[in-house]
């Protein structure tokens, strides 16, 4: 499977967030997206994932009919859980809303290092504990694509580790990520795009006014 | 699908779910208007239709802002929209949800307050059907609503603001139809039907505008 | 040290949840069996007692009625008390007390306006009436329910002991404001429909087996509200043990 994508622009409100994006991963490949805060990195994830509509330029994931956002996994700065809840109520729920259904649950949480917090309300974790959980769910259901929005955000060295051997995993059963993070993740083999790279001028700057 | 319904009915009937409040509400409501109306029972059993369907239809609103906007603080609303089901029916499961844990407990606590409004056994019954039918369609209203002021901090007031008028239809036909049912020369078909069909119309109507709206909010 | 262990006893000791669920555990079953014994007797003289002259055998309905209401104003007393206690002495029981005895009193004020409302058939001809008295017993429910609403709405407990104890308080200042008001508003309308009996002063036939059930409901409402003590103790052991594992996760 390959995900290329060509010139792709993004506005927000007036504002052109970033312009000139393209990359293309093949199966098995890792892609780092990073730059200063404000670039951009969030929204391009946004994009793929088929939650920003403003965009122009082209994506495609070859080898799938399906449109991609019914195949990834996208992880955003929030948990997804519902605190009144059990961590296996809400890991439940996600796999079978998504489908395709990969680890049991409890393979899950032994991967992220939670064996045996099924039965806790999600809300009485700690904010580690609560993101390692939302990287459960990436597990639990199998898609292809990963995008990652600062997933080890809140987690320690020992956890950060964790993350990346489990994203190693995903990346050797020929799946493809997309993480916006400045921790290397000790990939090596990582493609990196750099969004500063990729600024609009602000008009501004031009001397426009809108 | 029957797994995102076992999860609303779930986190309605957790803590702060609010299955009690809507209810007390609506209770409250109910036990107010005597105050202000007198305690004049052949007054109360006339007005009684009106006070439950008026009472109904404001607790009916309440809790409707957080129909979406939970899911969106969470994050939740996104990959709720990113899967493969269209979002007009992501909202039409979670609205019908939203009825059953909050607009039919007060369908079933219509006996208790019809009885101290003084109103006669076939009074309550109506007002319980045309209630029971009608609830619905003010969710599903609502449920428009509820999208629109998504990404709002102060949703609920504009929300209430934004359905009430909408839902003056429902009201008119739902108060008519019990009287219908009372009083003779007035029939009870008619409204009952004409209330039935708009309930089908809003939940249709309302989950395809709410679904659309919704998958524009994500940008 | 020696001096801790022969200090007084008092309500202080039983601070201690521990100590406070030995104590319950050894007093609900003495309490239980009290009531039981008090509902039996109370009950065996009310039916036996003869029928009253102008109200028939709904006379009955009092002995269950009457004593339910006072336990549901008591009930209120108990938890302005408690409410009291969390504000001024932040004793740890105190909330716990106010939290047990919301549901019980709701319940009671229950049992009250649903016998109320069964006396009132035969005596009124409906089962409501926008009597001064029924009225006022309805705003005690729904402030009960608010309480209990309020409780369930804050899941940290110890987050929702100072909100629960100003609502209680602020209740109690306004119960006699709002019956006195109620009472007001119902002279001022005046209606028809309700026909009121001058009290004859009250047989000691009837007297003793009334009596007799207003203890037995006490007693009740004491052996429930401890036994809700301990479940509200116990629960916030579940949570306390569950938000532990949560952490000894990380650890394993």
């Amino acid at each position: 499977m390959n995900l290329t994508a060509e010139n792709l622009s993004a506005i927000r409100g007036e504002q052109t967030i970033f312009s000139n994006v393209s990359f293309s991963l093949k199966s098995g490949d890792l892609l780092l997206v990073t730059g200063t805060n404000g670039s951009g990195k969030s929204t391009l994830l946004r994009v793929i994932a088929g939650l920003l509509h403003t965009f122009s330029g082209k994506i495609e994931l070859s080898g799938d009919d399906q449109p991609i956002q019914h195949q990834c996994h996208y992880l955003g700065h929030q948990n997804v859980l519902k605190p009144t809840m059990s961590v296996e109520e809400n890991l439940d729920f996600w796999r079978k809303y998504c489908g395709s259904p990969d680890d049991e649950i409890e393979i899950a949480l032994e991967k992220v290092g939670l064996a045996g917090v099924q039965d806790i309300p999600a809300g009485y974790l700690s904010a580690g504990q609560k993101r390692r959980i939302a990287i459960a769910r990436l597990l639990v259901t199998k898609r292809t694509l990963w995008l990652v929005d600062e997933p080890t955000a809140a987690l320690d060295a020992k956890s950060e580790k964790m993350f990346a051997d489990i994203l190693q995993t995903h990346l050797e059963k020929g799946g493809i990520a997309i993480a916006a993070t400045h921790q290397p993740l000790g990939i090596k083999t990582a493609q990196k795009l750099d969004m500063d790279a990729h600024q609009a001028d602000f008009p501004l700057e031009k001397g426009e006014f809108l | 699908m029957m797994a995102l319904f076992l999860r609303e009915l779930k986190l309605s009937a957790s803590v702060g779910g609010g299955i009690l409040t809507g209810v007390l509400f609506f209770l409250a409501i109910v036990a107010v208007m005597p105050f202000a109306i007198g305690p004049d029972l052949k007054l109360l059993a006339r007005i009684g239709p009106a006070v439950l369907w008026t009472g109904a239809l404001l607790a009916s609103l309440l809790g409707l802002d957080r129909l979406f906007q939970q899911e969106r603080e969470d994050g939740s609303l996104d990959i709720l929209l990113m899967q493969d089901i269209p979002p007009a029916l992501l909202v039409f499961i979670k609205a019908l949800a939203h009825w059953i844990a909050n607009g039919l407990p007060l369908v079933l606590a219509v006996p208790v307050f019809g009885l101290i409004l003084n109103m006669s056994p076939i009074g309550i019954g109506a007002s319980m059907l045309t209630l029971a039918v009608g609830t619905p369609a003010i969710t599903f209203i609502g449920a428009v609503g509820a999208a629109v002021t998504v990404s709002l901090p102060r949703g609920g007031l504009l929300l209430s603001i934004l359905i009430l008028p909408l839902t003056v239809p429902i009201l008119i036909f739902g108060v008519t139809a019990i009287y219908g049912a009372v009083e003779d020369p007035a029939p009870f078909l008619p409204p009952f039907l004409i209330l039935c069909a708009l309930t089908l119309f809003f939940s249709v109507l309302g989950s395809l505008a709410a679904g659309w709206v919704l998958k524009q909010s994500t940008d | 040290m020696n001096e801790t262990t022969t200090k007084r006893k008092s309500i202080w000791d039983y601070a201690n949840p521990t100590r406070f669920l030995a104590l319950a555990d050894r007093l609900i079953p003495v309490l239980g069996i009290l009531t039981a014994f008090c509902f039996a007797y109370g009950l065996y003289l009310g039916f036996t007692a003869p029928e009253d002259y102008q109200q028939g055998s709904t006379v009955l309905i009092m002995f269950i009625h009457v004593p339910a209401a006072w336990v549901a104003m008591m009930c209120y007393g108990v938890m302005t008390m408690s409410a009291i206690g969390t504000l001024v002495w932040r004793h740890p029981l105190a909330d716990i007390s106010l939290r047990a005895a919301a549901a019980i009193g709701a319940s009671f004020t229950f049992l009250a306006l649903l016998t109320g409302s069964l006396w009132g058939k035969p005596m009124w001809g409906t089962y409501w009436v926008w009597d001064a008295r029924l009225t006022s017993f309805l705003v005690l429910f729904i402030i009960y329910l608010g309480i209990i609403a309020l409780a369930k709405a804050i899941e940290e407990p110890t987050m929702a002991a100072r909100s629960l104890a100003i609502v209680t308080l602020i209740g109690s200042i306004n119960i006699p404001i709002i019956k006195f008001s109620v009472d007001w508003w119902n002279t001022l309308h005046q209606p028809a429909s309700v026909s009121r009996f001058a009290k004859p002063a009250m047989d000691v036939v009837f007297l003793y087996p009334l009596l007799l059930m207003a203890l037995g409901y006490s007693l009740c409402f004491f052996t429930l509200h401890l036994m809700n003590m301990r479940n509200e103790i116990l629960k916030r052991r579940i949570r306390t043990m569950k938000m532990g594992a949560a952490r000894m996760a990380e650890r394993a």
